[in-house]
């Protein structure tokens, strides 16, 4: 995920067409996307979750393939759920430490749900990532069956 | 019980790592007070009264010995009050010195809470839950919260399919689910597969029954829009039947268009049953759309494989020592004394049946003179533990009503988990009996609290400590909340108490007749205001004059009594409200009456 300090920051011109923003109450379906290569969503708090929806919505089910763009009060630990959600970019807001972000991207191996990105849950994904246990229950409860 | 696997432990580890770290950047002042209350609070730390209260996720109340006896560890290393700064203590409330500290407490929704930790060690409990693979994730904040079950889940009579499986996927789903992070209001998902609703659940955002259709396929109904709160509601059936495999692409949906439409405005309408009981037929139309958006062009992909409910189904097999025929225990089998009357009663109402018929399911009650509702000391929370170990497979539930259930006992060794139990002080005969109350702790701890509950509730279960007189007034739901807030469910209550603050001062407004949808009381409804709010030192009167208005009133089929509120739903609320009012002194007659609903 690329971060992008405040300053470096533009937000679209109004009446731009590659590039526009929109507020969080709007379903991202009714909008034309033709021609649009950037996408900002704005999160007005960081406790306002409606922009993650948006951005599920513009990845994964209309199959937006510009940039999404986080705005607001964007903050480092929510930067995994923003990428995970469909985002790719995200502009920090003034003054946040950047420092520790690259921490939350390395801390967890995997989710156990699938997401705008990485669509398929972890149950989904090869048994061999299952681990030891699921083969020792598998073998309890064949002998339970057969007792 | 659910066997974690490698990945899933190191999950659990990573979030013990990942809040250690923004804890650290809270104490070196590179984040913000406001920016890290929302991230504590999704790790189970609230900041209460005195001191922080961390909640503990107890997936469908499960509970193995090693976990307990982690949880006998931090009651007693870690819950100590003398650590915290008591200088905000309000001399209105109760003595300090008088509250329980080192011990845990168990939630209407099967979770653990402590109260006196301090936050500058709150990385280190941490670290020790995840030693044992728990942990305090969506124990709060605007998120999907720990899903709830049937404390019988699995070895209750009367159960259609066990639900713990698919309670177990469900939990994996919404853990650390990246869209529905920060929603409108918290969310909370309620799951049973038996015939009696043991899990309160028409009274939950989200509540499931998994059922069999006319073809023997497994599926749930889905109810939505539950809640209590200011404005009770119950919830409403969107799908009579979803197939199972479908639940997590049927969740994703309500979760989204709550996410998407929720209000945001209100915090007091922010909860989906808000939106649903305004939006009706269109918010279950929005729901179906967007499954079958989910359906068609999202390609299902949370559709539940049949092999990965067999993986999550093989930790829930019968524990191999329960199974099969029984060989009579190697112990001797202790005498109970012929004269202790609590022993047949405890059998009578402290054991249920079983699935398998050479096993029982056994409460261990939380409810006592001395401690608070629901609270166990460390040295019991270990015995709690011993007990597992010995009589249930290592294995015990936290229940709605606040006690522990042992699941997995054997009828042969009833005696002797009696005599311990008895020893412990967690075998009183009162298992859904008037002083098995469920209560919240109330304006002494609780930040948000009007009134407190601690006092209130303690000094009914002293005025009801005849075993013979409990028993005569039978199955009843005492409930009370210090606060409309409604954690101690005053609204399912047969008898319900609530906390008010009028001008500074605690009163408490009774309710009568509610119901949490279980068999003994009926469909889930509020129970109605009877009047005015009274005074606390009138409240254990008003309960005496209820309940002697229902002995004076009730009838008897054989030897069995009709039950207190069945006696109310035939005669009707007014003698009751009669017999109420007429326990008022003065100080209660001039309050104002305040409205249960908005």
């Amino acid at each position: 995920m690329k971060l992008i300090a405040f300053a470096a920051h533009t937000a679209p011109a109004e009446g731009q067409k590659d590039a526009i923003s929109l507020a969080n109450d709007v379903d991202p379906r009714t909008v034309p996307l033709e021609g649009v290569s950037r996408i900002d969503l704005n999160f007005p708090k960081f406790t306002d979750g409606r922009a993650f929806s948006q951005a599920f919505l513009l990845r994964r089910r209309l199959g937006f393939q510009g940039e999404i763009r986080a705005t607001g009060d964007v903050l480092i630990d929510q930067l995994v759920q923003m990428q995970r959600s469909g985002f790719d970019v995200a502009v920090l807001r003034e003054g946040v430490d950047a420092s520790a972000a690259q921490r939350q991207f390395d801390r967890y191996k995997g989710f156990y749900q699938g997401d705008a990105v990485h669509v398929v849950p972890h149950f989904a994904e090869p048994a061999s990532t299952l681990g030891p246990d699921a083969a020792a229950y598998a073998g309890e409860l064949e002998r339970q069956h057969s007792a | 019980m659910y066997q974690y696997t490698e990945f899933d432990k190191q999950f659990v580890r990573s979030r013990a790592s990942q809040f250690r770290d923004q804890l650290e950047r809270w104490q070196a002042g590179k984040l913000a007070e406001e920016e890290f209350r929302p991230l504590r609070l999704q790790n189970g730390w609230y900041v209460q009264r005195f001191a922080p209260m961390l909640r503990i996720a107890v997936p469908y109340g499960e509970l193995n010995s090693a976990q307990l006896r982690v949880l006998a560890t931090i009651a007693r290393d870690y819950d100590h009050k003398e650590d915290n700064d008591l200088s905000k203590a309000n001399p209105g409330l109760s003595d300090l010195k008088s509250l329980p500290s080192r011990c845990a407490h168990f939630t209407t929704r099967q979770n653990v809470q402590f109260n006196w930790i301090p936050l500058d060690k709150s990385a280190d409990v941490m670290d020790l839950l995840a030693s044992v693979n728990m942990h305090g994730i969506q124990t709060s904040g605007n998120c999907i919260r720990n899903t709830t079950s049937d404390e019988r889940a699995g070895v209750a009579i009367d159960e259609v399919a066990d639900p713990r499986p698919l309670a177990e996927i469900i939990r994996q789903w919404s853990t650390l689910h990246p869209e529905f992070a920060f929603l409108p209001r918290k969310f909370k998902i309620a799951i049973t597969g038996a015939t009696d609703d043991r899990a309160a659940t028409a009274w939950h955002d989200v509540g499931l029954h998994v059922l069999k259709n006319e073809a023997g396929e497994i599926g749930f109904r889905v109810m939505v829009g539950g809640g209590m709160g200011r404005t009770p509601v119950v919830g409403t059936v969107i799908r009579e039947f979803l197939p199972w495999n479908q639940i997590l692409n049927y969740l994703e949906a309500v979760v989204r268009v709550y996410n998407r439409w929720g209000r945001r405005d209100n915090i007091y309408k922010a909860r989906i049953k808000i939106l649903v009981k305004a939006e009706g037929q269109r918010y279950i139309d929005e729901v179906e759309a967007e499954y079958q958006q989910i359906l068609t062009h999202d390609g299902a992909p949370h559709t539940i494989s049949q092999q990965e409910l067999d993986r999550v189904s093989a930790s829930f097999v019968v524990p191999a020592s329960r199974v099969g025929t029984l060989p009579l225990s190697a112990m001797p089998i202790p005498t109970i004394d012929p004269a202790d009357t609590n022993y047949p009663r405890w059998l009578a109402r402290n054991v249920a049946p079983h699935k398998n018929p050479a096993l029982r399911c056994v409460t261990l009650s939380f409810k006592r003179l001395g401690y608070s509702p629901g609270d166990a000391t460390g040295e019991q929370l270990d015995i709690a533990a011993d007990l597992a170990d010995r009589y249930s497979a290592g294995e015990a539930r936290v229940t709605h009503d606040q006690n522990l259930v042992l699941p997995w006992v054997r009828a042969d060794e009833l005696p002797a988990l009696y005599a311990e139990a008895h020893a412990a002080g967690l075998a009183k005969a009162n298992v859904r009996l008037l002083t098995d109350m469920i209560v919240c702790p109330g304006g002494d701890f609780c930040a948000l609290a009007n009134a407190r509950s601690l006092p209130i509730s303690e000094a009914i279960s002293q005025r009801y400590q005849d075993l013979d007189e409990l028993h005569d007034l039978g199955e009843i739901d005492v409930h009370m909340s210090g606060c409309i807030n409604s954690c101690g469910h005053h609204h399912s209550a047969h008898i319900g108490i609530l906390g008010v603050d009028k001008d500074g001062q605690e009163w408490y407004q009774v309710t009568l007749g509610g119901s949490d949808g279980s068999d003994l009381s009926g469909a889930a409804g509020a129970g109605k205001v009877v009047g005015p709010s009274f005074a606390a030192a009138e409240v254990p009167e008003v309960i005496e004059a209820v309940l002697d208005t229902y002995r004076s009133v009730r009838q008897s089929a054989g030897d069995k009594a009709e039950t207190f509120i069945d006696t109310l739903r035939r005669v009707g609320h007014d003698p009751f409200k009669q017999a109420a009012n007429a326990a008022r002194t003065s100080t209660g007659r001039a309050a104002p009456q305040a409205a249960t609903a908005a």
